[in-house]
């Protein structure tokens, strides 16, 4: 360690933010984020399963791995190794490009759909302190307005991908998606903002904060957080408010077209943007990385609190991404004019009352 | 560090314009509406150079996210071709150059008469709190006549695209 201690404290401050946000960021993606989108998507073909009284993928492992006692079989039941086998599956498939699409679009769609998801992670305190270092990758005193900033921007990939594929389907698809998103958009906006009354900052760690003194958000802003709820889904094209690629209408929707990698980049990017949805839910509503017992609401002071801090975290949001999948494989899809009634009919009268009755909830209370 | 950073944002957010209207390349809709969306990017960045952080995300989230989506839309909807060419009219012509010099007049006018402030406006533009106070303090009625405008905006809107009552 004492190597280490050395390097760090030869750097200028400018270089160690760099080389510790550095750090965090590729933590973050490729140790945290990546894995736990592999294994949602084994979980989502799980839990389908069980809904659905099948058995799920149980038949993948590599050679030789049953011959290992008990633990073997156990895993290749559990399906362990299928989301490796998708994963070289998407890679190695050909990446066909139909003659009848706009290629730089056609290559960039994919990518603007993965980035948004992964951009959004960066503000949201995934732990209270490792060492000196905050446990969060860029700490914006604008942080939410930041991350509906970057939320608004994910429905270019999808309508990108529309126009680029120069066919029928995937052109509803991206159209419906861009005016689904929009709508969705101003509720979601509309829903967090009685939380950011009570505090009295933009930024998440003061949420976290807050909540950790005085209770979490779901009890103090059941309707945000209902609201929130709903708009997510919409939000991040889950069923019952896929329609951007409802299959039974749409073939595939916005990704009809692609194949391979490009396809996977799609996919990958729907659950990211499920993960970091979550995390801003559990940010918001659920206390972030506290609990309100074992004095796991205090920044940490050892090593064992702040990896405790990060489990608690990763916990809920898991718990959270469960409810999504869920919800999938219970409800069917909504009808499109549906969608758009309960966007702006609802919601948004609903979510313009619950800010005034906050406003004047606070003002009640401030004045005694 | 600053005085670089500002060049590049100001030289891709003129770069960037430029290529949204007058393409030499392409002539797609789709392409300059894109390249409108670089352009509203660059000047966030150039409001994170003045520490505007609130408005830099604001920028991005009502005219990236937002207003451009919704040119997006209509675009893919009219399922608009590839521009031509086209006459110019000499009417467009009188009135787009006399509405440009008077924005250049406005702009010119307003940047001289304002001298360059220091410090304090940066403080007062950064922080949320600081916003709202002078919004709804020392600039509520411009504030309120903009809401007001806005308000009259919809209504047209809607007025225009009620069908025809019997």
């Amino acid at each position: 360690m004492d190597w280490i201690n050395n390097l760090i404290a030869g750097l200028s401050a400018g270089q160690q933010l760099a080389l510790f946000s550095l750090l965090k960021i590729l933590a973050a993606i490729f140790l945290v984020l990546l894995p736990i989108v592999a294994y949602t998507v084994l979980v989502e073909r799980k839990v389908s399963a069980f809904i659905q009284d099948r058995v799920g993928p149980n038949r993948t492992a590599p050679p030789f791995i049953k011959y290992l006692p008990v633990i073997g079989p156990l895993l290749q039941r559990l399906g362990i190794f299928q989301p490796l086998a998708d994963g070289l599956k998407l890679f190695l498939k050909e990446d066909f490009s139909p003659s009848h699409v706009r290629t730089i679009y056609f290559w960039l769609a994919p990518v603007l759909a993965m980035v948004p998801a992964l951009l959004t992670i960066a503000v949201i305190p995934f732990g209270s302190k490792l060492g000196a270092e905050k446990m969060v990758i860029a700490d914006l005193n604008v942080g939410i307005l930041y991350t509906f900033g970057i939320v608004s921007l994910s429905v270019y990939g999808i309508v990108l991908a529309g126009y680029a594929a120069n066919s029928k389907y995937p052109f509803l698809g991206g159209i419906r998606s861009s005016a689904q998103m929009i709508s969705y958009e101003i509720a979601m906006g509309l829903s967090v903002i009685p939380v950011f009354m009570m505090v009295g900052d933009l930024n998440l760690g003061a949420v976290i904060d807050y909540q950790a003194k005085h209770g979490w958000f779901i009890l103090y802003a059941p309707v945000s957080f209902a609201m929130f709820l709903v708009a997510a889904f919409a939000e991040t094209n889950r069923l019952p408010f896929d329609m951007p690629e409802s299959e039974s209408e749409l073939v595939a929707g916005y990704n009809t077209e692609y194949s391979s990698m490009k396809f996977g980049l799609f996919f990958m990017g729907e659950y990211a943007a499920m993960v970091a949805v979550s995390g801003m839910m559990v940010t918001l509503f659920f206390g972030g990385w506290t609990l309100p017992f074992w004095g796991l609401d205090q920044p940490a002071t050892s090593l064992l609190l702040s990896a405790a801090h990060i489990g608690v975290f990763l916990g809920k949001t898991l718990g959270l991404l469960l409810l999504f999948i869920w919800v999938r494989w219970m409800l069917p899809r909504f009808r499109y004019d549906q969608l758009m009634d309960l966007g702006w009919k609802r919601f948004i009268p609903l979510g313009l009352a619950n800010i005034v009755v906050t406003a004047l909830v606070l003002l009640l209370l401030n004045r005694n | 560090m600053e005085t670089t950073l500002f060049y590049i944002f100001a030289a891709l957010t003129l770069l960037f314009g430029f290529l949204c209207v007058a393409n030499p390349f392409s002539r797609n809709p789709v392409t300059s509406a894109m390249f409108l969306v670089l352009t509203m990017i660059s000047i966030s960045g150039l409001f994170i150079l003045l520490q505007a952080f609130f408005l830099a995300a604001v920028q991005i989230l009502v005219y990236a996210g937002a207003v451009m989506v919704l040119f997006l839309f209509v675009i893919m909807l009219l399922d608009l071709k590839e521009a031509e060419h086209t006459h110019v009219r000499k009417v467009a012509l009188v009135t787009g150059l006399v509405s440009v010099m008077g924005l250049g007049v406005m702009l010119v006018l307003s940047i001289a008469g304002s001298g360059i402030v220091e410090a304090p406006a940066k403080r007062a533009i950064g922080d949320t709190k600081l916003l709202g106070q002078l919004l709804f303090s020392k600039y509520l009625l411009p504030f309120e006549i903009v809401s007001v405008l806005l308000l009259v905006a919809m209504i047209g809107v809607i007025l225009l695209s009620r069908k025809e009552a019997k």
